[in-house]
């Protein structure tokens, strides 16, 4: 039984959690998250190391490690309840068919024995059911698209730069023209002119074919650059849902606001700070507000858990917006 | 050591170059590694470093800008005396480095410079506590009594802030934060006093809000100790916060070197005014639009355009000129210089803003 929602979202999550089972105990990477995501739009999740960003990635692509225990929530997507699918049918219809993915090690996600054009029309091959020599000719009009010359198709990974590798890969990630790409951390490895250019690639892409992104990154300035709404994570769970105009000019969250008080730019005098301390352990973390320790606005409520206040449109996790409620 | 304070400013340098006598001074440096064929022919040369020139202050901060496999590296490890120079001279104080013996090559890495790596975690031993990998260049450098080394180490860690000493001296790498390895490292750069720290993307695999923390200790390590800093980077962002002199390079070259204000806005260079224009502040608008790059990719650096290395992506670039004669370094004003054919009279200047 598949439910459908009376959304006409392109993406919904409501609750999902992924906890996964170490010799310590339950690591809860991804505890309670909740977004929505429109057609061709896009949304930057912001993080630090191990907040959990990149699980998330995993929860809603179905890509779980072996350690993984609790997997509940609800994810619509394009008007399906994708989590009451099996692993096949998910498998089937939904990766790589409905969205795909751009892992973090994007430079190493290559096949090191394998042509790059094999790998870039093997999807479509298992998905669409094309034969090899159709595949191929989806393959070469995606390298056109992500601008590589067609010969590198016959070429394998060593032989190619970082730019070209990672812009392989994004061509993989395409060829069965998802709705949604998921790209974690797509340019952390690239330099600043191939990394520019990748983004004006994915924009591109994004006005041609109505893509969506969920761009996963740490860096919050070059994710300025894909960015229709911001979602920033901290210890497992979104703390601020915002559009990119506000989130960029004027933060809510206390840890927002620290975040955006860290980017150096080259223009301006502006002293740069540091939140002081680090993230709480995903394995035992606090009661309360998770960001309480570091808070310089924290008070008496912060022991308790915070709810999502709305304030005009933008979610925020944090007691001092109650008044909003 | 300096009081805790949270925030972190942009470096501002006074109107004349940094006082004090030069501690490296590099003169028309070459760095070539031979190619070979079956382990005899040779074929060529990777021209890694190749023609730079640039002398260093004492408690001077400078950075080195520049992508991926224009040569910044090699010129580093040459600077810590691991490549071997293929032409050119690098004077530490008074000695050459070209001449040194093994023994006083060897007293010139372990005592005299200091390496900070990009990568804290694969920089440390996994398998050395905190206390032993800050002991052995002690070790290293014949420093025999136990307690005395102990001294040191402990104070070395209350000076990168790792504070309770007590709390880290017998931790493992994988134990502790990738901010808190990363001190360890700059600690161990730290720990036989050197005159030169040489920082290679100190900060690019850490957090934001960790990575301002390392550059405030940096900064405050450079002061107290008057120490001088080579910071190699490819983000032009975080170089205003931590170093007094610009140096990017291209291919080998050093393209454009300036104060660190002058560089950032008035940029002449147009690799220079490429790698502002494709960084990114964070602004929602950016999202809105496109943004210029050069075509292409840098240059093989085993056969370099022959030149202005930049003149293949350069869309100023003059034919008959840009093409064929290297640009001399041509000085706009006290201390900024630029290795650009278009800044020569006989030329008209580019007009970026159109």
């Amino acid at each position: 039984m598949v439910t459908t929602s009376a959304t006409d979202k392109l993406l919904r999550i409501e609750d999902l959690k992924l906890h996964f089972n170490v010799n310590q105990g339950v690591v809860q990477a991804v505890d309670g998250v909740d977004f929505e995501l429109d057609n061709n739009s896009s949304v930057v999740i912001l993080g630090e190391s191990g907040c959990g960003k990149s699980s998330l990635a995993k929860a809603i692509l179905r890509l779980l490690p072996r350690n993984a225990g609790t997997y509940t929530g609800k994810v619509w997507f394009g008007g399906q309840d994708v989590m009451q699918l099996d692993d096949e049918a998910f498998r089937r219809n939904v990766r790589w068919v409905g969205m795909s993915m751009v892992p973090q090690a994007a430079l190493n996600s290559l096949n090191p024995v394998l042509r790059i054009g094999d790998q870039v029309a093997e999807p479509v091959m298992v998905h669409h059911g094309l034969k090899k020599d159709e595949a191929w000719g989806m393959a070469r009009r995606m390298f056109q698209h992500v601008g590589v010359p067609e010969d590198f198709l016959i070429r394998y990974p060593f032989e190619l730069s970082g730019g070209m590798r990672q812009r392989s890969v994004i061509a993989m990630a395409l060829v069965t023209l998802p709705n949604l790409i998921i790209l974690d951390e797509p340019t952390s490895a690239l330099d600043l002119l191939t990394q520019a250019n990748i983004f004006n690639v994915l924009k591109r892409l994004k006005e041609e074919f109505g893509t969506s992104y969920i761009l996963i990154t740490h860096d919050i300035a070059t994710s300025s650059e894909l960015a229709e709404n911001v979602a920033v994570m901290y210890a497992g769970q979104l703390v601020e849902v915002s559009d990119a105009k506000r989130f960029f000019t004027k933060p809510l969250h206390p840890y927002s606001e620290k975040l955006m008080a860290s980017v150096p730019r080259l223009h301006g005098n502006a002293e740069l700070e540091f939140i002081k301390g680090s993230p709480p352990s995903l394995l035992n973390p606090p009661t309360g507000c998770r960001f309480k320790a570091r808070c310089p606005h924290r008070f008496e409520k912060c022991d308790e858990d915070p709810p999502v206040f709305i304030k005009d449109g933008i979610k925020v996790r944090c007691w001092l917006y109650e008044e909003n409620l | 050591m300096t009081d805790e304070s949270m925030t972190l400013g942009v470096v501002q340098v006074e109107g004349q170059k940094h006082e004090g006598e030069n501690v490296l001074d590099i003169r028309d440096l070459k760095v070539w590694f031979e190619l070979r064929r079956f382990g005899f022919a040779r074929t060529g040369f990777v021209h890694a470093v190749d023609g730079v020139s640039f002398e260093l202050k004492r408690g001077e901060a400078i950075a080195i800008v520049g992508e991926s496999g224009c040569g910044k590296s090699s010129l580093m490890k040459t600077i810590l005396g691991l490549n071997e120079i293929t032409d050119g001279e690098i004077y530490y104080n008074d000695m050459r480095l070209n001449e040194m013996n093994k023994k006083t090559l060897r007293w010139y890495r372990s005592t005299q410079i200091g390496y900070v790596q990009q990568d804290p975690y694969g920089a440390l031993p996994p398998f050395m506590t905190v206390r032993r990998i800050l002991e052995e260049p002690l070790v290293v450098g014949g420093m025999k009594d136990k307690t005395e080394r102990l001294d040191r180490v402990r104070q070395a860690m209350e000076e990168v802030r790792l504070i309770p000493v007590n709390d880290y001296i017998n931790k493992f790498p994988h134990q502790i934060s990738g901010g808190q390895q990363q001190r360890v490292v700059i600690a161990r750069a730290l720990i036989q006093n050197p005159e030169i720290i040489v920082a290679d993307e100190p900060v690019s695999m850490l957090d934001a809000s960790v990575r301002v923390e390392v550059l405030q200790l940096m900064r405050a390590l450079q002061e107290d100790h008057n120490i001088s800093f080579i910071y190699i980077t490819h983000d032009l962002s975080t170089v205003r916060y931590f170093s007094e002199y610009i140096f990017v390079m291209y291919a080998g070259r050093i393209a454009e070197k300036a104060k660190q204000h002058d560089l950032l806005t008035n940029p002449k260079h147009p690799y220079t005014f490429a790698l502002l224009t494709a960084t990114s502040e964070p602004d929602y608008e950016n999202a809105l639009g496109f943004k210029e790059v050069p075509p292409g990719e840098p240059p093989s650096l085993v056969q370099p355009p022959k030149g202005c290395r930049f003149h293949p992506r350069c869309k100023y670039a003059i034919s008959g000129i840009c093409d064929a004669e290297v640009p001399p370094d041509i000085t706009i004003e006290e201390g900024h210089e630029v290795a650009c054919w278009l800044y020569d009279e006989r030329y008209e200047e580019p007009d970026f803003a159109a």
